[in-house]
C-alpha cells in the first residue's frame, strides 16, 4: 500500500491521470469502505429530500394582457422572446430576461386565434376572429413610424389557426378548411377538406416538413401531405382533439390533447390505436407542447394545472399549479429545455422550470458531478418505498384532489360494472378492450 | 404504277367478262392506253353512253355495283401476309368488346388517391425508423444535434458591399491596391498563402503542443530551483555546491581530454579569477564570521578547526600555483572554495586508473569501502595525490549519498502530510525498527552533523537498508519475507495491524529468534494482546519508539484494569450460542394426557405415546454464520429494516438478481476513480445552456438517406453502442 501510494504521489502529472492539485489520491480497496449499499441508499435518500425541498418551479408572471391569453408563439431564434395573444386581439413580445412587455400591437378585433413566427425570426403571423390573416415585422417600429402589418390578408371564413412552414416561404391556416399559402400570394396554394366541420389547429411536421396534422371539431384527427395536396388518414376518436403537436425528434409521432381529459400520443403510421395514453388531468386538456428533446411534452388543462409528462409514460412526472392560476389555455415549452411557459384566463403568462428543482444559473464542475450523482443515485434507488414515497409526492389544490378521488371512483365502478357483466354473460360475449383502442371510433382511409 | 393497273385490270376482266360493252369498253381503254403513251397526258372525259341505275357524279363508272362488299375482302392482300392476320384478329375482338364502364365516383376516386398517398408517406417516414430507436435506446443524448462551429465571415463577403465614396477612401484604396493587398478574392496576400502552406494545420498543431511541452516542463523546473532555492539547510547547500564543483571538474577533465586547447582558454580563466580571489581579502579571517569564529576558538574545538581551515585556504590562496605539478596541491579540500584551486592537479591518467572516478560511486554494493574510507577523511593533510583522489570519490559518493537522504526526508515529509493518521503510525514504525544503536542515528538524520567527521551516508542509508541488516541471514528468506509481510498487510486490519508490530519489534529484540512466522489463523484474544504489549513496555533499548508504544500501552492498560471482569469474547460465545439453541426448529408435542389410557394426577403419558406425538421437525438449513466464529448472522426479517426495502420485482427486471445486482454496484466517487464514476454518472440528456435545440433534420443524421432505400432493414438491430455517444456527434466529427 504504501508504495503505490509513493507512486501516486510523484506521478501528478502523469498525462493521463489528472489530478487536480487539491485532490489527494485516495485507495480504492473495497475493503477500506465498506457498506457501499446502505452509504449510497443514505445519499439517495437525501438526495431525494433535498429535491423535493428545492422544487420551486414557478419562477415569475408576467402580466399585461387585459384580457385572457389565447395564443402563444417561441421565437424561432431568440431565446429571450416570446409572443401572445390575448382575447381581445392584443398582440404581446415580451422580453423574458427582463421579464417585461416589450411591445404591444392591437393586431384584431376580437380573438387573436393563432399566430407563429417565421422560421427565420424577421417576422409573424397572426389570424383573428376578424376573419384576417396578418404578418407582422418581429422589430418594432421605428419612430414616428406607425404599426401595421406587412401584409393583410382578408378571408371568406374565420380563421381558427396558423402554423408555418419549418424551411419554406409557406404557411397553413385552419377554419372550414385547411388551406395552404404562399407568403407572396393573397389566395391559397391549395385548400384541403375532408368533410365539413370547423378545424380547430393545424400543426406541420418539423421533420417531414411537407406533412402536415390537424384536429376538427368532428373528433377527428386528420394528416395532409403538402406534396400531393391531399388528406391521408382520418382517426376518430371518442371526444373532441383540441390540438396536436408533433414530436420534433421522432418524425411520425405525434400527440393529440383531448376533450376526455387524456392526451394520445399516435404513430402515424398505425393509426388504429395510439401508441400511449396519457392520463392525469381531471379536465379537458385544451394545449400541448413538446420538449425541443422529444423525450417529454407538457399539457395545459382546463382544470388550472400544467402537466409534464415523458413520452413513454401514462402518467405524469410533474404537475404544476399556483392559486391564482385559472384555465390554462396555451402553453409552451421553451427552445433551450429549461423553461415552460403558460398563457391562463386571467390574463397572465407564468414562467415555470422544466425540472423543478434544478438550480439555475452556471454550476461549478463540482456541483455539476454532485447533481449528476445525485440524479443517478434516485435513479437507482427509485424502486425503494421510502424514495419512492418522497419523490412521488406532490401538493395539489383541493379542488383537484377532490376531483382525482372523484373520478378514481368512477372508473372503479365502470370497471366493476363491466367485471359483472361479464362474469354473467356468454364466455366470449364481452371481449376484453384494450384502453388504448377504447378512445378510437374509426379510422377512416 | 401502269403494271398495276394493268394488272388489277387483267383481274377484273376476269371476273367480269360478258357482252359486247365489254369489248368496246375495251377498245376505248385501249385507244386511250395508246393515246397516253404519246406523252402529252391528256384527261378525257368518260363519255357516259347509256342509262344507268346509279348515277356518279364524280366520273366513277359504276361497275360492279349492287354487289355486297365484304370487309376481310378489302383487306385481302393479293399473297396472303402474316402481319396482317394479327390486324385482323384485333379487329373481331373488337368487334366482341363491350361498352366501357363508367369512372369512379368522386369520393370512391379520392379515397384511392389517399390511400395510395398515405401507403407512400408511411414509408417515407418510416425510414426514422432506425434512427428513433437508436435516440430512445442512447445512454446519452447531447443537444443541440448539430454543434455550431463558429464561423467567420469571409472579410470579401463583408468588402463587397461597401464601396470607397470619399476622396479619402478612394486614395487608401489606390493605395492598397499599389501594394497589392487583397481587397476581394483571394483574401490572403501572396506571402501569407505562401506561410499557410509551408506549415499545415497538423504541423502547427504539433509545434504548439511541443511548446507547450517545453513551457511546462520549464515551469515544473522552475517550481523545482525554487524549491531547491528555499531549503534553509547549510548542509544541503554546502553539499550541492561541492557536487557542482565536483562536476565542472569532470567536464574540464574531458574538456581537457578532447580540445586541450580550449581546456587552457578555460584554465586561464580559473586563473583569472583566482588572482582576483587573492586580491580580494577574502579568507582573511576579518570579516564577521571570522571575528566570531575567533573568539569561540577559545572554547571550542570546531571553532578552531574552521579557522585553521580558513587560514589554509588563505595561505593556499596566496600562493602562486604551478600548473603542471600535481603533488603541490594542498591536503585539504577547503569547503567553500572556488572550483579553481583542484581543476588542473589532476592527471588524465589517474582518472583513468582510479577505479572511483567512474561509474557511480552511491551504489550499495560500494558501501563498505565507502565507510572505510570516512576514517580516512578525518585525516587531515595526507599528501599523496591517489589517496587524495580516492578521499575525493568518496566525498562525492558521500554528497550524492547526502543528495539522496534529502530527498527521502523530504519524500518522508510530504507523505507524513498527506496521511496524517495512516502514514504516522508506520513512519515511526520505520524508525523503530532500526537495529541496536538506531536512537544515534535517528538523531543524526534529524540534524546535520556538526563534527568534523562525516556520518551521514550511513545515517541516511539506514532509512533504505534497515531491513537488509535486521534480515541478514538469507537473502532469499529476507525477499520470501518482504513479500510475505507486505501481503499480511494489506489483508490485516489496522488494529490487527498494530499487534503485529509488537510482535516484530519483540522479535527484534531477540535477535536470534526467527523473523518470519507465519500469521496467526485463530482468533487474537485481546486480553493477550494486552498482555504481551504490557511486557513490551519495559524495553530499555529503544528509548524513542518506547516512549511512543508507552503512550498507547498505558491507555490501553487502563481500559484493561477498568473491564478486568468482562470476558468479552466468553459472553459472545454464549450469546451465539443462545442464537443458534433458539434458531433451532423445536419439535411439537401434540400429546394429550388420558386420551386411550388412564389419566389423573401423577401418570405420564407412555413413552409409545410420547414417541407417536412428538412430531420432529426436520432440520433447520446450516446457519450461515456457523463457520464466522466471530460473527451472529440473524436471519430474521427485521421489519426496521423492511420498510426500506423493496418488496417487489419492479417492472424492467425478471429476476431478483438482476435488481440486485443494479443495486449492489455502487456508484460514488467513494468507490469509483474519478473517471469511473463521471461515466457512471453521466446524464441520460444533456443540453447547453443558452442554446436553441433545433427539430433533428436529415443532415444531422446522414443516415436516413440511405436507410430510406433499404425499407427492409431489421427494426431491431441492436448497434453496439460505443463509449455511450449519442449518434449525431461521431459521425459529424468522421466527415
Amino acid at each position: 500500500l504504501n508504495s503505490v501510494y509513493l507512486e501516486l504521489h510523484y506521478v501528478p502529472w502523469v498525462s493521463n491521470v489528472c489530478i487536480t492539485p487539491t485532490a489527494v489520491p485516495r485507495n480504492y480497496d473495497p475493503a477500506l469502505h465498506p457498506f457501499e449499499v446502505p452509504r449510497e441508499y443514505t445519499r439517495a435518500l437525501n438526495a431525494t429530500k433535498l429535491e423535493r425541498v428545492f422544487a420551486k418551479p414557478f419562477l415569475s408572471s408576467l402580466d399585461g394582457h387585459r384580457d385572457g391569453v389565447n395564443c402563444m408563439a417561441k421565437h424561432p431564434k431568440s431565446l429571450s422572446t416570446v409572443l401572445s395573444g390575448a382575447c381581445d386581439g392584443e398582440v404581446k413580445i415580451w422580453n423574458l430576461t427582463k421579464r417585461q412587455c416589450i411591445r404591444t400591437i392591437q393586431a384584431h378585433e376580437g380573438f387573436v386565434r393563432g399566430m407563429c413566427a417565421r422560421f427565420c425570426g424577421t417576422s409573424f403571423f397572426t389570424v383573428g376572429d376578424d376573419k384576417t390573416v396578418k404578418q407582422w415585422k418581429m422589430e418594432s417600429p421605428e419612430y414616428g413610424e406607425e404599426e401595421e402589418p406587412i401584409h393583410t390578408i382578408l378571408g371568406k371564413t374565420v380563421y381558427t389557426g396558423i402554423d408555418h412552414h419549418w424551411k419554406e416561404a409557406v404557411f397553413a391556416t385552419c377554419g372550414h378548411q385547411v388551406d395552404i399559402w404562399d407568403e407572396q400570394r393573397t389566395s391559397p396554394m391549395c385548400s384541403l377538406t375532408w368533410g365539413f366541420d370547423s378545424i380547430s389547429s393545424v400543426k406541420f411536421n418539423p421533420i417531414e416538413t411537407y406533412l402536415l396534422g390537424s384536429c376538427a371539431s368532428d373528433r377527428n384527427i386528420v394528416l395532409y401531405d403538402m406534396r400531393k395536396s391531399t388528406p391521408l388518414k382520418k382517426v376518430i376518436l371518442n371526444m373532441r382533439t383540441n390540438t396536436l403537436c408533433w414530436n420534433p425528434m421522432e418524425a411520425f409521432v405525434f400527440t393529440a390533447a383531448n376533450e376526455d381529459y387524456n392526451l394520445y400520443t399516435f404513430d402515424m403510421r398505425f393509426l388504429e390505436s395510439p401508441v400511449t395514453v396519457h392520463m392525469d388531468h381531471v379536465s379537458a386538456v385544451l394545449d400541448v407542447d413538446y420538449s425541443p428533446t422529444g423525450k417529454e411534452f407538457v399539457s395545459a388543462s382546463f382544470d388550472k394545472s400544467v402537466r409534464i409528462f415523458p413520452v413513454d409514460k401514462g402518467h405524469s412526472r410533474e404537475v404544476y399549479h399556483t392559486k391564482r392560476m385559472q384555465h390554462v389555455i396555451t402553453v409552451k415549452w421553451t427552445s433551450d429545455n429549461k423553461y415552460i411557459l403558460c398563457g391562463s384566463d386571467e390574463m397572465n403568462i407564468r414562467l415555470w422550470k422544466a425540472n423543478a428543482s434544478e438550480k439555475l444559473g452556471v454550476l461549478a464542475p463540482r456541483e455539476k458531478a454532485a447533481m449528476n450523482y445525485n440524479q443517478k443515485l434516485k435513479e437507482k434507488f427509485q424502486y425503494h418505498p421510502q424514495i419512492r414515497r418522497i419523490a412521488q409526492h406532490r401538493h395539489l389544490p383541493k379542488s383537484i384532489f377532490c376531483q382525482i378521488k372523484e373520478q378514481r371512483i368512477m372508473r372503479e365502478a365502470r370497471r366493476r360494472k363491466e367485471l359483472n357483466r361479464r362474469k354473467h354473460s356468454k364466455p366470449g360475449s364481452m371481449p376484453f378492450v384494450s384502453e388504448r383502442k377504447k378512445h378510437i371510433v374509426a379510422v377512416v382511409k | 404504277m401502269a403494271e398495276d393497273w394493268l394488272g388489277v385490270e387483267t383481274a377484273v376482266s376476269a371476273e367480269e367478262d360478258e357482252g359486247q360493252e365489254d369489248g368496246e369498253r375495251r377498245h376505248q381503254q385501249l385507244l386511250e392506253a395508246v393515246s397516253s403513251l404519246s406523252g402529252r397526258k391528256r384527261r378525257k372525259l368518260a363519255e357516259r353512253t347509256e342509262a344507268s341505275v346509279q348515277v356518279s357524279e364524280f366520273n366513277v363508272s359504276c361497275k360492279g355495283a349492287g354487289e355486297k362488299l365484304v370487309l376481310s375482302e378489302l383487306l385481302q392482300p393479293i399473297r396472303p401476309k402474316s402481319t396482317l392476320s394479327s390486324v385482323k384478329k384485333e379487329l373481331t375482338r373488337v368487334k366482341q368488346k363491350k361498352a366501357v364502364e363508367l369512372p369512379l365516383s368522386k369520393e370512391e376516386a379520392k379515397r384511392v388517391v389517399r390511400e395510395a398517398a398515405y401507403v407512400r408517406t408511411s414509408k417515407d417516414v418510416g425510414k426514422w425508423q432506425q434512427v428513433v430507436l437508436q435516440n430512445r435506446r442512447a445512454e446519452q443524448l447531447v443537444f443541440p444535434l448539430k454543434q455550431e462551429i463558429a464561423t467567420v465571415v469571409p472579410l470579401e463577403q463583408v468588402a463587397s458591399a461597401w464601396k470607397a465614396r470619399t476622396p479619402l477612401e478612394q486614395e487608401i484604396f489606390g493605395l492598397l491596391h499599389k501594394t497589392q493587398q487583397p481587397i476581394t478574392d483571394p483574401l490572403l496576400t501572396p506571402e501569407e498563402t505562401a506561410s499557410l502552406q509551408a506549415m499545415s494545420l497538423e504541423e502547427a498543431r504539433q509545434r504548439r503542443a511541443e511548446l507547450q511541452k517545453a513551457r511546462v516542463v520549464q515551469s515544473y523546473y522552475e517550481a523545482k530551483a525554487r524549491r531547491e532555492k528555499k531549503i534553509k539547510s547549510k548542509k544541503y547547500h554546502r553539499v550541492l555546491k561541492k557536487s557542482k564543483r565536483r562536476k565542472a571538474l569532470k567536464e574540464f577533465e574531458l574538456l581537457h581530454k578532447s580540445d586541450p586547447e580550449a581546456a587552457l582558454a578555460r584554465l586561464e580563466e580559473l586563473e583569472q579569477l583566482r588572482m582576483q580571489e587573492r586580491m580580494s581579502l577574502k579568507h582573511q579571517n576579518k570579516g564577521k564570521w571570522a571575528r566570531s569564529r575567533a573568539i569561540m576558538a577559545k572554547y571550542d574545538l570546531e571553532a578552531r578547526k574552521a579557522m585553521q581551515e580558513q587560514l589554509a585556504k588563505n595561505k593556499e590562496l596566496m600562493q602562486k600555483v604551478r600548473v603542471e605539478l600535481p603533488e603541490e596541491e594542498p591536503g585539504d579540500v577547503p569547503e567553500e572554495d572556488l572550483t579553481s584551486v583542484t581543476v588542473p592537479t589532476i592527471p588524465a591518467g589517474a582518472s583513468g586508473a582510479n577505479p572511483w572516478m567512474l561509474g557511480k560511486p552511491s551504489g550499495p554494493a560500494e558501501e563498505p569501502e565507502v565507510q572505510e574510507g570516512l576514517g580516512d577523511v578525518a585525516v587531515p593533510g595526507a599528501a599523496e595525490s591517489k589517496e587524495e583522489m580516492e578521499e575525493e570519490e568518496e566525498e562525492v559518493s558521500e554528497e550524492e549519498a547526502l543528495l539522496q537522504g534529502f530527498a527521502q526526508k523530504r519524500h518522508a515529509r510530504q507523505q507524513r502530510a498527506g496521511s496524517p493518521e495512516g502514514h504516522g503510525a508506520d513512519e515511526m514504525e520505520a524508525v523503530s525498527e532500526l537495529p541496536g544503536d538506531s536512537p544515534i542515528h535517528a538523531v543524526c538524520a534529524e540534524e546535520p552533523a556538526s563534527l568534523g567527521i562525516e556520518q551521514p551516508p550511513q545515517a541516511q542509508e539506514e532509512i533504505l537498508l534497515s531491513e537488509q541488516l535486521r534480515r541478514a541471514r538469507t537473502m532469499e528468506d529476507v525477499e520470501a519475507l518482504a513479500s510475505e509481510e507486505r501481503v499480511e498487510e494489506q489483508e490485516k486490519p489496522a488494529a490487527a495491524r498494530a499487534e503485529e508490530r509488537v510482535r516484530q519489534q519483540e522479535e527484534g529484540r531477540a535477535g536470534d529468534r526467527r523473523a518470519k512466522k507465519p500469521p496467526a489463523k485463530k482468533i487474537i484474544s485481546l486480553q493477550a494482546v494486552l498482555a504481551g504489549k504490557c511486557q513490551e513496555v519495559q524495553c530499555p533499548s529503544l528509548p524513542v519508539v518506547v516512549e511512543e508504544e508507552e503512550g498507547g500501552i498505558d491507555q490501553r492498560g487502563v481500559i484493561t484494569e477498568a473491564f478486568a471482569g468482562d470476558d468479552v469474547v466468553a459472553d459472545f460465545r454464549r450469546e451465539k450460542r443462545k442464537a443458534e439453541q433458539a434458531g433451532k426448529p423445536q419439535p411439537v408435542n401434540l400429546v394429550l394426557p388420558g386420551w386411550g389410557e388412564w389419566g389423573g394426577t401423577g401418570l405420564k403419558p407412555s413413552a409409545k405415546k410420547i414417541k407417536r406425538f412428538l412430531l420432529k421437525p426436520p432440520p433447520a438449513p446450516p446457519r450461515k454464520d456457523q463457520h464466522l466464529p466471530h460473527v451472529i448472522v440473524s436471519e430474521q426479517r427485521n421489519i426496521h429494516a423492511a420498510a426500506h426495502q423493496v418488496s417487489e420485482l419492479p417492472f424492467p427486471f425478471e429476476r431478483h438478481q438482476q435488481f440486485e445486482q443494479s443495486i449492489r454496484t455502487p456508484v460514488g466517487p467513494t468507490w469509483n476513480t474519478q473517471r469511473a464514476f463521471q461515466k457512471l454518472t453521466a446524464p441520460r440528456v444533456v443540453t447547453r445552456a443558452g442554446h436553441i435545440i433545433q427539430p433533428i433534420s436529415a443532415e444531422d443524421v446522414p443516415d436516413v438517406a440511405t436507410a430510406a432505400g433499404s425499407g427492409a432493414k431489421p427494426a431491431l438491430e441492436i448497434v453496439p453502442k460505443g463509449r455511450e455517444q449519442p449518434f449525431g456527434r461521431p459521425r459529424k466529427r468522421a466527415r
